[in-house]
């Protein structure tokens, strides 16, 4: 028997790896995280202040991990298998690029806090997401509506942010640039499918884009941050607008004419003000974690 | 003899000897239609496995403790879903297609791995799958590289690769653990106290009672039987248990000087039975949810069907 099995490379490689595998490069496979920064200057730039950039990178980073965990709700109930794969692809982005901005994050308000500090530790009012992004799921296409709002905005965000001077902003949104075009591509050919496809699923996904459209505006509302920064968001409104307009005339639906929601006392999400949806998500976030203060994973 | 046995005696044995000399079988080649019969309902279930084990993981992910463990259990669940859809072109090379085979699934007509037909309940549970559940999938797979029919031969090539990574990231996660607090070592004992029993029945019913496996290891679908298996995993078990610092709930458990290999005790077959006839803890959860799924996806497979006829129609 012996003989026979000494073939069996796979198994005897993995064997030969011995029991404790850490260090390994390949080992995370698919899920390195300090690599694409690495020799990624970190100090803080000269006239950038610390806290706002840290405020800034969290306002970024919670859309990213607020998303990428509504993506995550979708594994095991996708439509078809190459769906199951791609909104697992797109969840992993986002939570990378969740991850590297909280910790950017911390770095630049000098307190240290990691990524898991702000992912898991934090309130619901201390989260900065736009509200689009913590919306409960809905169906398919409201799934499409949501990518393809949020990926067209960041993305013109993003390519922007390649050329910030915080260098460790820049190379953030130099890599996520990628992604997230490849996030419209996705979402595009699904809005064009269901848009040009039965009558069902154009009637869905009109309704769709038509109750995810007045959350849209909140992404180009710019928070007193972003403006002390320079980034203002205000500015995306327009060429924004003009693409998403082109891709719904594409898929021979209507663009939607529904008036932005209100904020509370002039506060959204930007500010720690959200929906009723955001509870719920964090208390499963964050449950196991709070569980076991002091542990790690 | 008729022209026809005689043509059909000639293909049989062009077929026994292709096998015979461990050559590889590829889809246009002749083969019985028992053979063929078989691999589709090995690869069949093997593909529903890999789908429905994105379950109870999936169950971790929106609460996993740890942005990294999230990310590590996210990407291992789309490696999941990858392996199903490798694992279901391989069945379509066959005659069958994908859809029909789902519609198996969700009829309970076809099977999928019964251990995924146990909850995961907490986040060591993760650990342990990994660990446990992917280690045995290795053992059974790893000759599967080797199988007659080189299709699925080839896909398990890649399968194993990647199952390697997860088993190790499911160790990985055991070791931070047991280096924890307290209550994080008594989870990963709880876990290893419920998972290793259904674990050891991964390989299937001992060798007296599995009437396939002598016909399955002449085709060269499968290289060693289910006892030979399960007897390398828990050798290669035991002393993984032993680093980590668990005990394996198997008092019987004993290093065998003369055959150097360990004895362990007896499964309990008759819960397994049990599980396997529909009656485990999960059977109706897991495939309600994939019905589910399938049934609330139907509308959007229907529109890209429809884009796509669009598409064909208006390009003539």
């Amino acid at each position: 028997m012996d003989a026979e099995m000494t073939d069996d490379h796979v198994y005897l490689s993995l064997a030969e790896a011995g029991p404790e595998p850490e260090g390994e490069a390949r080992w995370a496979y698919g899920t390195g995280f300090t690599d694409p920064l690495l020799g990624v200057d970190t100090a803080l730039p000269a006239g950038v202040d610390g806290a706002d950039l840290a405020v800034y990178c969290q306002l970024l980073g919670d859309d990213a991990l607020v998303l990428s965990q509504r993506l995550i709700e979708w594994v095991t109930c996708a439509p078809e298998l190459e769906e199951e794969v791609a909104l697992a692809n797109l969840g992993l982005d986002l939570l990378g690029q969740a991850r590297h901005l909280l910790t950017r994050a911390g770095q630049a308000d000098g307190s240290g806090r990691t990524e898991d500090d702000f992912a898991y530790l934090r309130e619901e009012q201390e989260f900065r997401n736009v509200r689009l992004v913590e919306l409960p799921n809905g169906d398919f296409a409201e799934c499409v509506a949501r990518l393809l709002l949020f990926a067209t905005a960041r993305h013109a965000l993003y390519e922007r942010l390649a050329t910030h001077p915080d260098r460790v902003l820049a190379a953030v949104a130099a890599r996520s640039v990628k992604e997230l075009a490849y996030h419209i591509e996705y979402a595009g050919s699904w809005l064009l499918r269901l848009g040009d496809g039965t009558e069902l699923s154009a009637r869905r996904m009109q309704a769709a884009l038509d109750a995810l459209w007045p959350w849209l505006d909140e992404l180009f509302t710019p928070h007193e941050v972003e403006l002390r920064l320079g980034v203002d968001p205000s500015e995306l409104r327009e060429p924004v607008l003009a693409s998403l307009a082109a891709m719904i005339a594409e898929a021979t639906l209507a663009v939607p004419t529904a008036q932005p929601r209100a904020f509370v006392n002039g506060r959204g999400g930007r500010h720690g003000v959200h929906t009723e949806a955001l509870g719920p998500l964090l208390a499963e976030l964050q449950v196991v974690a709070r569980a076991h203060p002091g542990a790690t994973w | 003899m008729t022209a026809t046995d005689s043509g059909e005696r000639a293909l049989e044995d062009r077929f026994e000897a292709v096998v015979g000399a461990d050559q590889r079988v590829e889809p246009r080649d002749w083969m019985p239609e028992a053979y063929r019969a078989t691999l589709v309902r090995q690869i069949a279930q093997h593909a529903h496995s890999e789908i429905i084990g994105m379950q109870p993981e999936g169950n971790w992910l929106t609460r996993a403790p740890s942005l990294r463990r999230k990310a590590i259990l996210l990407a291992k669940a789309q490696d999941e879903a990858g392996h199903g859809l490798y694992l279901y072109a391989a069945a379509e090379t066959l005659g069958v297609d994908r859809a029909e085979l789902t519609e198996k699934l969700i009829d309970g007509r076809q099977k999928y791995s019964s251990i995924f037909n146990y909850p995961t309940l907490t986040f060591a549970d993760v650990g342990v799958i990994g660990w446990l559940v992917d280690g045995a999938a290795i053992c059974n797979q790893v000759p599967l590289c080797r199988c007659s029919y080189g299709p699925y031969a080839r896909a398990m090539v890649r399968i194993c690769k990647e199952e390697s990574f997860h088993q190790r990231q499911g160790y990985e996660l055991l070791m931070t653990l047991m280096r924890g607090t307290e209550a994080q070592r008594a989870m990963v004992q709880d876990a290893v106290d419920r998972w290793w029993w259904p674990s050891l029945m991964m390989f299937g019913p001992p060798d007296g009672d599995s009437p396939n496996t002598e016909r399955s290891m002449a085709w060269r679908i499968k290289r060693h039987t289910n006892d030979e298996l399960r007897q390398r995993f828990v050798d290669m078990t035991v002393p993984q248990a032993q680093h980590l610092g668990v005990t394996l709930p198997d008092p019987a458990l004993a290093w065998n000087e003369e055959r150097g290999g360990w004895d362990f005790g007896e499964p309990d077959w008759s819960e397994l039975k049990q599980v396997i006839k529909g009656n485990g803890p999960c059977n109706a959860e897991r495939v309600e949810r994939r019905r589910a799924a399938h049934e609330d996806g139907a509308w959007v497979r229907e529109a890209a069907l429809a884009h796509a006829e669009k598409k064909r129609r208006s390009a003539q």
